[in-house]
């Protein structure tokens, strides 16, 4: 349910005010899905491939949970573990 | 206040207009030729439009895969993503990230003081921004530390007397990507600044209008955009008293001698000259005064700098804690721009760039062509004020490879630094650069 009201949420607040945004397609592996129904919801992806792939887990988990706590994104705990797993498998050190 | 939405955003770009009488710095033609074919190539020259002396070619909105020959220091994911990309009304510039846009000018810009208004930079730390019709547009000043409130439209700014200040605008974290270790953040390389001659109303005539209390600490400052979700602070920033009385800390609502961009925040946005693009806040629609630190996020939780590590003057007293204080004035800098790192050039040619700092003005600027062991006084360009870039080069000299370096001193003695001042946030990144030329 979450992910479909963040999804909603995409669709009616994030439509860029430039248009020219194209897809950042980043590597295809499990959490993905929860990678692109949260975190797209607020910022393009491409903050995710400009930060990398330096952070290791620790960095990935901080930064997910400054999302959280710091900018308010409604990540339930189980989205937030497979997204940080995923990070730190694919774009981390 | 009920009415007007609580947005806003906040770093800043910038633009300049290209204008021609503005002079090229010290760079001969021929060097200019030469650096900016070193500097892309062939192919991603002419994408860019530089090769054949400025009008750019209609690309479509983007030219990926041009060579960016970005700097090797920034992390990986930025060398192999970045991609130039074209915002309305830009120039391609440098992608970082499209939602919010962060796009960077790249160097090649960088040779004349005044930075072109469709090549400035565009920062913003929140994805929602609205249209906004200049002709319905009005911005809200009261607060608790003024006297009294009222509504300025974009007309009432202009009946005011104007201002023009040419003065550097440059993003906090500047360079950040360049940072060893790595800190996560907008991994800017060096384009996340410009230098624009900016237009507008002295923010003390639109306060005095309202009546400032003298127990006002704070001017509080807010633009119409906002996050996406509500849960996300809202940009709000806020500058001390004392800066906001300036006489060049203005509301300004032209760039380079025409309209701000929207992209640069439009239909005005605050200028804080000396200090770093958080304070010039975009789409400015309230500006309020108050008797207490601000609290909000971006404010008591960011933009903050250890306290001790960087030789700065100015102060943010009633925001400052026991171990941190807020980012204020630029901490002075150079950047080497009229060759890209590993060009070719002939022994004589004019190696050259621009230099800033936070307002004091730039003094000297010195060269080395041997890698840091000997310096020579560079000669300086037009100096367009003490906000402003100024212009600097030397003829080379040498052979075969050389490591050039330059170093900027300003009136107050402050100078780069050799070694990185690491910093959680990344910010004040001012290490003096390190290019590489092949002299013939």
């Amino acid at each position: 349910m979450r992910t479909v009201a963040i999804a909603a949420l995409v669709a009616a607040f994030a439509v860029p005010a430039f248009a020219e945004e194209k897809p950042v397609e980043l590597k295809k592996a499990p959490g993905l899905d929860k990678v692109e129904a949260n975190c797209a919801a607020c910022h393009s992806l491409d903050y995710v491939l400009m930060n990398s792939p330096y952070p290791n887990a620790a960095l990935w988990d901080a930064e997910v949970n400054k999302m959280i706590k710091i900018y308010g994104a409604p990540i339930e705990d189980a989205d937030a573990k497979a997204i940080k797993d995923y990070l730190a498998k694919n774009y981390g050190s | 206040m009920a009415g007007f939405k609580l947005g806003r955003d906040s770093e800043r770009a910038r633009d300049a207009v290209q204008d021609t009488s503005q002079s090229q710095g010290d760079f001969g033609e021929e060097s200019l030729t030469a650096s900016r074919r070193g500097f892309l190539g062939g192919a991603g020259l002419a994408a860019l439009g530089l090769a054949t002396g400025g009008a750019l070619p209609l690309l479509g909105d983007t030219a990926e895969a041009a060579p960016l020959n970005l700097p090797p220091a920034l992390p990986q994911g930025v060398r192999q993503n970045a991609i130039l990309d074209a915002l309305p009304g830009k120039k391609p510039l440098i992608k970082l990230s499209y939602r919010p846009p962060n796009y960077e000018t790249p160097i090649e810009y960088f040779r004349t003081a005044i930075t072109p208004t469709d090549a400035f930079f565009v920062r913003y730390h929140l994805s929602d921004i609205p249209e906004i019709d200049p002709k319905t547009w009005k911005i809200d000043v009261g607060g608790e530390g003024a006297a009294g409130t009222l509504q300025i439209g974009l007309d009432d700014l202009k009946a005011m007397p104007a201002v023009e200040v040419v003065a550097v605008n440059q993003c906090s974290g500047n360079r950040r990507g360049l940072f060893d270790p790595h800190v996560p953040g907008v991994e800017w390389g060096y384009g996340a600044m410009g230098c624009a001659r900016w237009k507008g109303a002295r923010l003390k005539d639109v306060l005095a209008k309202a009546g400032i209390k003298k127990e006002a600490i704070e001017v509080v400052l807010s633009g119409a955009d906002g996050p996406p979700f509500d849960k996300t602070p809202d940009f709000i920033k806020s500058i001390p008293v004392w800066k906001a009385m300036e006489d060049t800390t203005l509301i300004a609502y032209e760039m380079n001698g025409a309209p701000l961009p929207h992209l640069n925040g439009a239909p005005a946005r605050i200028i804080v000259p000396g200090w770093t693009g958080t304070y010039w806040m975009k789409h400015i629609n309230s500006i309020k005064a108050v008797t207490t630190p601000d609290k909000n996020f971006w404010m008591a939780g960011a933009y903050r700098i250890p306290l001790g590590k960087f030789p700065l003057v100015a102060r943010f007293v009633s925001q400052e804690t026991a171990v941190n204080t807020p980012i204020t004035e630029m901490v002075v800098n150079s950047l080497i721009s009229s060759h890209a790192d590993g060009a070719k050039v002939k022994s004589g040619t004019p190696v050259g760039g621009i230099a800033w700092d936070g307002g004091y003005g730039i003094q000297t600027v010195e060269m080395s062509f041997d890698g840091g062991k000997s310096w020579m006084p560079a000669k300086l360009g037009e100096d367009l004020g003490r906000y402003a870039f100024r212009t600097f080069s030397l003829p080379v000299k040498g052979k075969g490879k050389i490591t050039v370096m330059a170093r900027a001193t300003n009136a107050i003695g402050q100078t780069q630094t050799a070694k990185l001042i690491h910093n959680p946030p990344g910010y004040h990144h001012n290490v003096i650069q390190s290019v590489s030329l092949t002299v013939a």
